[in-house]
């Protein structure tokens, strides 16, 4: 028989007749190859199901010892410097240095998975989250402040927490209602430099009014807002006097907030992150611009 | 050669050829599926896991009637970026109450595997009336009618029946209590150590802070308990799994 004539399968349908050519050699031994190749990878890897386990393969490989592996390495590679940041004292960590730039890093990759949800991605906050990227700071803007604040969060079920609660003026029936309006008069007033009844983020509010709240404001509000206003950091109360706040400055809002008060929580980030990671989110916060 | 000569038999017998098909597809089904029911090793008991309570159960309802599986995923993958972000690789056994189970297959939001306990009530309460409030940058469309869709638990012992149907193993004591263990979860002043017996680490709270029990509620009580179940600091994982 010639090359050319190669003999048929012996299947003739309407007169058409199938070819029977040989497979190629090279794509026969391949076939070959891969059957060996999948008996031998069932018997490394886990593969065959038994009667009561699978096998688990000459190998040994699994997909949980694979994950704590590269974890471990790669806490391995940075064992050192991890040890070195969660030891360090973070005010103690000079700008420029290796720790601190790996901090910085570390800090916003710390920050991006776990801050920005609430504080935004670039930092500058939501209504009723704080912006980190001023230097308004309700807890003190400080670097140990700040690591402090991560570490033990606001007004959370830990003990350390920053705490601290406003009273509920009006729902809890602290002052009358003449007395609220009096004193949502005179807490707008205050980032009101030239007291025109307009404050600094254009809410307005009635002058008068304000002049009769001074006395309110003296015996309710000055102990934790300070006299002229300004705030304290001890007691994570904000200074009324500058055109930021948290959660709005037009009449509506700050008579919300005196009447219903405000009790904003942030998570004790120390149970969830090591102190490697809360002290380079506070390097990260604390370099963004606001820091003190 | 004698009998694959033969291929012509079944090849020119179109029922023959399906049957011996479905033979061929029944064998595959039988040595890759069959396995996962009663090998030792794909099932895991895990210490902690429970069923939702019935709170967490509507929350879970309407989880799925909304779609969220869409663009949430609830499964950590074991690789290391996603263990880095969300926490603990998810295991089949925190799962294993779920009817249907929340996998998902795409993540145009962030897994919500381990969000139970990461944000405030006030954050969910704020982020789900209007998203892009706390995340500029989110795609997520609004769900804040939920706060205004009061919710009377009429037919929650039913739900808890058909999930018992399933398999989920909740006692009588469990479903004879449902309305009432509905209603004190909601409710931080209400007595809540049988509630917190049957479902130990439920959480209490006004979700939502207005009265009554909306949907708003229901859907933050069941992601507030959403991977929270299991303590990771003394679960040892078995590699072999």
């Amino acid at each position: 028989m010639s090359k050319k004539e190669v003999e048929t399968t012996g299947h003739s349908w309407d007169g058409i007749e199938e070819l029977n050519n040989p497979l190629p050699r090279w794509w026969l031994l391949v076939w070959y190859a891969c059957i060996l190749w999948g008996i031998a990878y069932t018997v490394a890897m886990p593969a065959w199901p038994g009667i009561k386990s699978a096998t688990a393969g000459v190998l040994g490989w699994s997909t949980r010892a694979e994950v704590a592996e590269k974890i471990a390495s790669f806490e391995e590679m940075n064992a050192a410097v991890n040890a070195e940041l969660a030891a360090a004292d973070v005010t103690m960590i000079k700008p420029g240095s290796d720790v601190h730039s790996y901090g910085v890093n570390m800090g916003a990759a710390v920050f991006r998975a776990n801050c920005s949800q609430c504080h935004g991605s670039g930092a500058a906050g939501n209504f009723g989250y704080p912006n980190l990227l001023d230097n308004d700071w309700l807890w003190g803007g400080t670097i140990d402040e700040v690591a402090y604040t991560i570490q033990h969060g606001v007004r959370n079920e830990t003990d350390e927490a920053r705490y601290s609660e406003m009273p509920k003026f009006g729902a809890d029936e602290l002052l009358t209602d003449e007395e609220i309006d009096q004193a949502v008069a005179f807490a707008m007033s205050l980032s009101d430099p030239e007291g025109d009844g307009t404050n600094l983020v254009g809410g307005t509010y009635d002058v008068e009014l304000a002049a009769a709240g001074a006395e309110v404001f003296e015996y309710n509000c000055a102990s934790c807002h300070g006299e002229d206003g300004t705030g304290d950091i001890y007691q994570g109360a904000p200074d009324l006097t500058d055109a930021i706040w948290l959660y709005g400055g037009d009449h509506d809002t700050v008579y919300d907030t005196v009447f219903n008060a405000r009790f904003g929580v942030m998570p004790a980030w120390g149970q969830r992150l090591t102190q490697a990671e809360v002290n380079a989110a506070a390097l990260y916060v604390h370099q963004l611009g606001g820091g003190q | 050669m004698a009998l694959i000569d033969k291929h012509k038999i079944i090849e020119t017998n179109g029922t023959l050829l399906m049957v011996g098909a479905l033979l061929v597809v029944t064998v595959g089904g039988i040595v890759e599926i069959a396995p996962l029911f009663y090998l030792e090793n794909t099932i895991e008991d895990v210490e902690g896991v429970r069923p939702y309570s019935p709170l967490e159960l509507t929350g879970r309802e309407i989880y799925v009637r909304e779609g969220c599986y869409v663009c949430h995923s609830q499964m950590i993958r074991p690789m290391r970026d996603e263990v880095e972000r969300y926490g603990h690789y998810s295991l089949a056994a925190e799962s294993k109450y779920d009817h249907p189970f929340q996998w998902g297959s795409k993540r145009t939001g962030p897994d919500l595997a381990r969000v139970g306990g990461r944000y405030s009530d006030a954050w969910h309460v704020d982020h789900l009336t209007n998203p892009q409030s706390v995340v500029p940058e989110s795609v997520m469309p609004k769900y804040g009618f939920l706060a205004e869709r009061y919710i009377e638990p009429e037919y929650i012992e039913d739900l808890l029946s058909t999930h018992r149907i399933v398999g989920v193993p909740y006692t009588d004591e469990m479903i004879e209590l449902a309305k009432a263990d509905f209603e004190a979860q909601a409710d931080p002043w209400a007595d809540t150590d049988g509630l917190l017996e049957r479902y130990p680490g439920a959480v209490v709270s006004n979700f939502d802070g207005k009265d009554g029990i909306t949907e708003m509620d229901a859907l933050i009580a069941y992601m507030q308990m959403l991977g929270t179940l299991v303590d990771f600091s003394t679960f040892t994982p078995d590699a072999s799994r």
